[in-house]
C-alpha cells in the first residue's frame, strides 16, 4: 500500500514517514507567515497533529499531500495571529531577517512596521506579508487560504491600505 | 492607483524585512510531535471558551455587529 493510503487509514508509521518528509517544508510557510522560529516550531506541530486527526478525510487518490498541508499551516497560523494580535509582537528571530549594521533610525523603522504589521487583521497580514515579503505568486497564497485569486488582490489592496494607514499613524509615509 | 500604493508597499517592505523563505528548522521536531501525540486532543484554554460565550451573546443582543466582527477576524 502507498505511503499515503497508508496515512489515510490512520497508520501511524505512515504518519511519522510523512512527517519527517515535510516538516521542513512545513516549518519554512509557518515561518514565512509569522516571522518567529519558536512560534513555526509550534504551528508545524499543531499542523501535523490537525492533519493527523483529519486523516480518514485526505483524499489519497489526488496526492497532493504537501498543498492539503499548507492549507493546514495556513488556517493554524491565522488561528495563531488572531490569539496574538493584541499582545506584543513576538521579536523576528529568524536568522534571514536578522540585519547587522543597521542604523538607529532603520532599527526604528523597523521595529515600527513590526507594530504596525501587526494591527492590520491577520487575513489581509497573511497576504501582505507573503505577497509582498516573501513575493510567494497569488496562485500560491490563494491555494494556502482556499480562496480565488481575485479575492486574493481585493485583500492585498485592503491589507495595503490598512497598514499604510497604521504607518501613518506611527509619523511614517511610506 | 491601487496597484501605485501596492508597488510603494512592496518596495518599503522588501527594503525593511527580509524575506524568510529560506528558514531552515534547526531540529528533528518527531519527538515533539509523539508527545503531542501522547497528549491527545488539545484542551481549549478557559479564556477562549469565555471569548466565544462572550461574541455569542455579543451577536445574539447587538446582530449588527457582524459585519465589524467578520471584518477584524
Amino acid at each position: 500500500m502507498e505511503l499515503l493510503e497508508r496515512f489515510t487509514a490512520g497508520d501511524q508509521e505512515a504518519f511519522e514517514a510523512l512527517f519527517r518528509q515535510y516538516q521542513g517544508e512545513v516549518y519554512r510557510w509557518a515561518a514565512q507567515i509569522v516571522r518567529n522560529r519558536a512560534a513555526a516550531e509550534d504551528l508545524t506541530i499543531e499542523t501535523f497533529w490537525r492533519a493527523y486527526r483529519a486523516h480518514a478525510r485526505f483524499d489519497s487518490r489526488k496526492g497532493q499531500f504537501a498543498a492539503w498541508l499548507r492549507r493546514i499551516a495556513t488556517n493554524a497560523a491565522l488561528d495563531f495571529l488572531r490569539r496574538t494580535r493584541r499582545e506584543v509582537p513576538l521579536p523576528e528571530d529568524l536568522p534571514e531577517t536578522g540585519r547587522s549594521g543597521c542604523s538607529v533610525e532603520q532599527r526604528e523603522l523597523q521595529r515600527t512596521l513590526q507594530a504596525s504589521l501587526q494591527q492590520v487583521p491577520p487575513k489581509l497580514r497573511v497576504v501582505v506579508v507573503l505577497g509582498l515579503v516573501e513575493e510567494e505568486p497569488y496562485e500560491e497564497i490563494a491555494a494556502a487560504l482556499g480562496i480565488s485569486v481575485g479575492a486574493v488582490k481585493v485583500r492585498m489592496f485592503r491589507g495595503v491600505r490598512a497598514l499604510r494607514k497604521e504607518l501613518e499613524k506611527a509619523g511614517v509615509r511610506p | 492607483m491601487k496597484e501605485r500604493e501596492v508597488e510603494e508597499m512592496r518596495k518599503l517592505l522588501k527594503k525593511e524585512m527580509k524575506a524568510a523563505g529560506r528558514a531552515e528548522l534547526g531540529r528533528d521536531l518527531w519527538p515533539s510531535m509523539l508527545e503531542r501525540l501522547s497528549q491527545g486532543a488539545s484542551r481549549v484554554p478557559w479564556w477562549d471558551w469565555a471569548l466565544l460565550a462572550g461574541a455569542t451573546l455579543s451577536l445574539w443582543f447587538f446582530p449588527a455587529i457582524l459585519p465589524a466582527l467578520l471584518y477584524h477576524l
